[in-house]
């Protein structure tokens, strides 16, 4: 475990995921820290999600490696695998709860599988959860048809944070938000990660959260990373589209 | 790293400390719990309590939550029980845990006689209601219907060519082979039954009454309904869950017209097609069989079938097709604009769409036999 707290989180070497003749990533190096929150950003579709989704496994690569907590995910066995996932959690851009469980089933489905808690711990805990994402207790038993985006968004982190995991993914976490819920979202995610000494591993557009919650940014071009370091580097980044997005009209408005 | 959590009782003149030390977190949870349980019986003795948590190597969410479960239960009135020793990296976590008020009671539906009458009640109820459904998706597809006939550039072309494609053509090469089969299981079971009375050649009308009037367009109607109904049903649901209904209706589209019309139109113009193949093919085999295993050569066969059924055997069973797949693509859409929010909903209501469609195409036959046998055909 020593050399987990030098060595990064997550460590992605050469990376190259193609669909069909299109590369998406293209010989990508990443590392994550342990305790920061990175943000992620890049043009639309220029495979942020990919790589998220190619970090926890649910996308092939063609070449490269991942390694998470110091585990190859190619190479690890199962139980290395579960062992890793269960130390993960993933918020999905739609939040993708299961529709025919309520929310207090939604966040307790991964406790029941990976922990042997009582079910009153497990109802506290979800308790908990549903009052550090700040939501009502009330909402506990509603079916996540019945829940707004904000709140959809907010039951998800919940379930990704109900192991209580040491990384967080978060997909565009606060794309469809009020800018006031996305401003409370930021905050929740660094209060959070203030709590639970998380790290946070964070795609998105939005210029406030980059502002506001991240400790360093990566940003993703021509299926490589074109550039990571703090806001002040990327503001005095020479890159075009770094330019653009950090010196537009919307960057401005948001560092006034 | 990971050791194993006590909790500690160590008296301190007036006061008792329990002091946890070791790891706290979610894998030993079984084991706080017991001790953590263990140590509320101490509530009520006289001397003040407090949690000295200074010693715990490890703590997250579920660790945090007990000390304060804990804390909770030993404190009494005024006298607060005190949790002493705070890191400051875990005072935040729980500072956060502190504000979580006590769990509500959930509430657990329990089963009772009258509650499953009520059940049955509703559910007797609920026949009407999917009746009156049907009626009222019946009335808004001719309304529609109308509608495109007046303004016949409404009509969607594309969208119901697609859909004679998926139900239609798509469906062809497994109901011809079911069919075929059929009709060889009908021969081969004919036969074997009527050659002990030396009436072998009867097989032949046999098969094509049955095959013309009945089997032919009943099985394939009850296909069509497993096939294309549960799909109509699915698509609709899916768009439902996904507000893609909602969307149309905002635009100013109506969700009968753009997506129910085509589908009714392609299914009940895709049904005649496909039953009257699968007659076909049902034949075929059946003649095949008399053939192969029964001596009854393809010129005899024919000469006896032609004998044996006139046009009124074809008319009788192609007119129920239309029918039947309006039947099918009804139910089909009422039930896919009923699926609500979530995954099951979309599972029960495609469930019901198969078992509603296949009832109702029997009770329609029903209905028809009772029409063509008191009209004399």
């Amino acid at each position: 475990m020593a050399g987990e707290i030098q060595n990064p989180i997550i460590r992605v070497r050469d990376i190259t995921v193609q669909f069909g003749a299109t590369r998406v990533l293209d010989g990508l190096n990443l590392d994550v820290k342990r305790g920061e929150i990175l943000g992620f950003v890049g043009p639309s579709g220029a495979g942020k999600s990919v790589l998220t989704r190619t970090i926890i496994g649910l996308v092939p690569k063609v070449a490269g490696s991942i390694e998470v907590f110091g585990v190859d995910l190619d190479s690890s066995s199962t139980s290395q695998r579960r062992n890793v996932e269960r130390r993960w959690g993933v918020l999905f851009q739609q939040g993708a709860l299961f529709s025919s469980l309520t929310v207090r089933q939604n966040i307790q489905f991964p406790m029941r599988e990976y922990l042997r808690v009582s079910q009153r711990l497990m109802d506290e805990i979800t308790m908990a959860k549903l009052t550090m994402v700040g939501l009502k207790p009330e909402v506990a038993e509603r079916f996540p048809s019945e829940l707004s985006g904000g709140m959809i968004k907010r039951v998800a982190l919940a379930r990704a944070l109900s192991l209580d995991p040491d990384l967080v993914f978060l997909d565009e976490p606060t794309s469809g938000l009020d800018p006031i819920g996305a401003g409370d979202f930021d905050e929740l995610v660094r209060t959070l990660q203030r709590t639970l000494g998380l790290t946070v591993f964070m795609v998105t557009h939005d210029l406030d959260s980059l502002y506001t919650a991240c400790d360093r940014i990566a940003v993703l071009g021509n299926g490589k990373i074109i550039a990571a370091g703090s806001i002040a580097d990327m503001q005095a980044s020479q890159h075009p589209w770094l330019r653009q997005y950090f010196h537009g009209k919307r960057a401005r408005a948001v560092m006034s | 790293m990971n050791s194993d959590p006590k909790l500690e009782r160590i008296a301190k003149g007036n006061a008792l400390a329990l002091c946890a030390t070791g790891t706290w977190t979610a894998s030993f949870a079984p084991v706080l719990e017991r001790m953590v349980a263990d140590a509320e019986k101490l509530a009520g003795g006289p001397q003040s309590i407090f949690i000295d948590v200074s010693e715990v190597a490890k703590l997250d969410t579920f660790g945090a939550w007990l000390i304060e479960r804990l804390r909770r239960s030993l404190t009494q009135g005024a006298v607060e029980a005190q949790i002493a020793g705070l890191s400051a990296n875990y005072s935040s976590l729980v500072d956060e845990v502190r504000r979580v008020r006590a769990t509500p009671v959930v509430e657990t539906s329990t089963i009772t006689i009258t509650g499953m009458l009520e059940q049955i009640g509703r559910a007797v109820a609920g026949v009407g209601g999917t009746v009156a459904g049907l009626i009222d998706m019946l009335g808004a597809v001719l309304a529609a219907g109308f509608r495109v006939l007046i303004h016949p550039r409404a009509f969607r072309l594309t969208s119901t060519v697609h859909h004679m494609e998926q139900v239609c053509w798509r469906a062809v090469p497994i109901i011809v082979l079911i069919t075929f089969l059929i009709g060889c299981i009908i021969a081969q079971q004919g036969i074997f039954h009527f050659r002990r009375f030396g009436a072998d050649i009867f097989v032949v009308d046999m098969l094509g009454v049955l095959v013309l009037r009945e089997i032919g367009v009943l099985l394939v109607a009850i296909m069509v309904a497993g096939r294309s109904g549960s799909a109509y049903t699915a698509e609709l649901g899916s768009m439902k869950m996904r507000e893609e209904i909602d969307a149309l209706r905002t635009m100013g589209f109506d969700p009968i017209e753009v997506l129910v019309l085509p589908r009714m139109l392609a299914l009940v113009l895709a049904l005649p097609i496909l039953a009257f193949l699968g007659a076909m093919a049902a034949l075929y085999g059946g003649g095949l069989v008399a053939w192969l295993y029964g001596g009854v050569d393809p010129e005899a066969f024919l000469l006896r079938l032609r004998d044996a059924i006139s046009i009124d055997h074809f008319i009788v069973g192609i007119v129920k097709a239309p029918v039947m797949a309006a039947v099918i693509g009804i139910v089909a859409c009422v039930e896919g604009l009923a699926v609500q929010g979530s995954a099951e909903s979309l599972g029960q209501h495609t469930t019901a769409s198969v078992v509603k469609g296949i009832f109702f195409v029997i009770v329609m036959d029903g209905v028809f036999a009772i029409f063509f046998a008191s009209i004399g055909m």
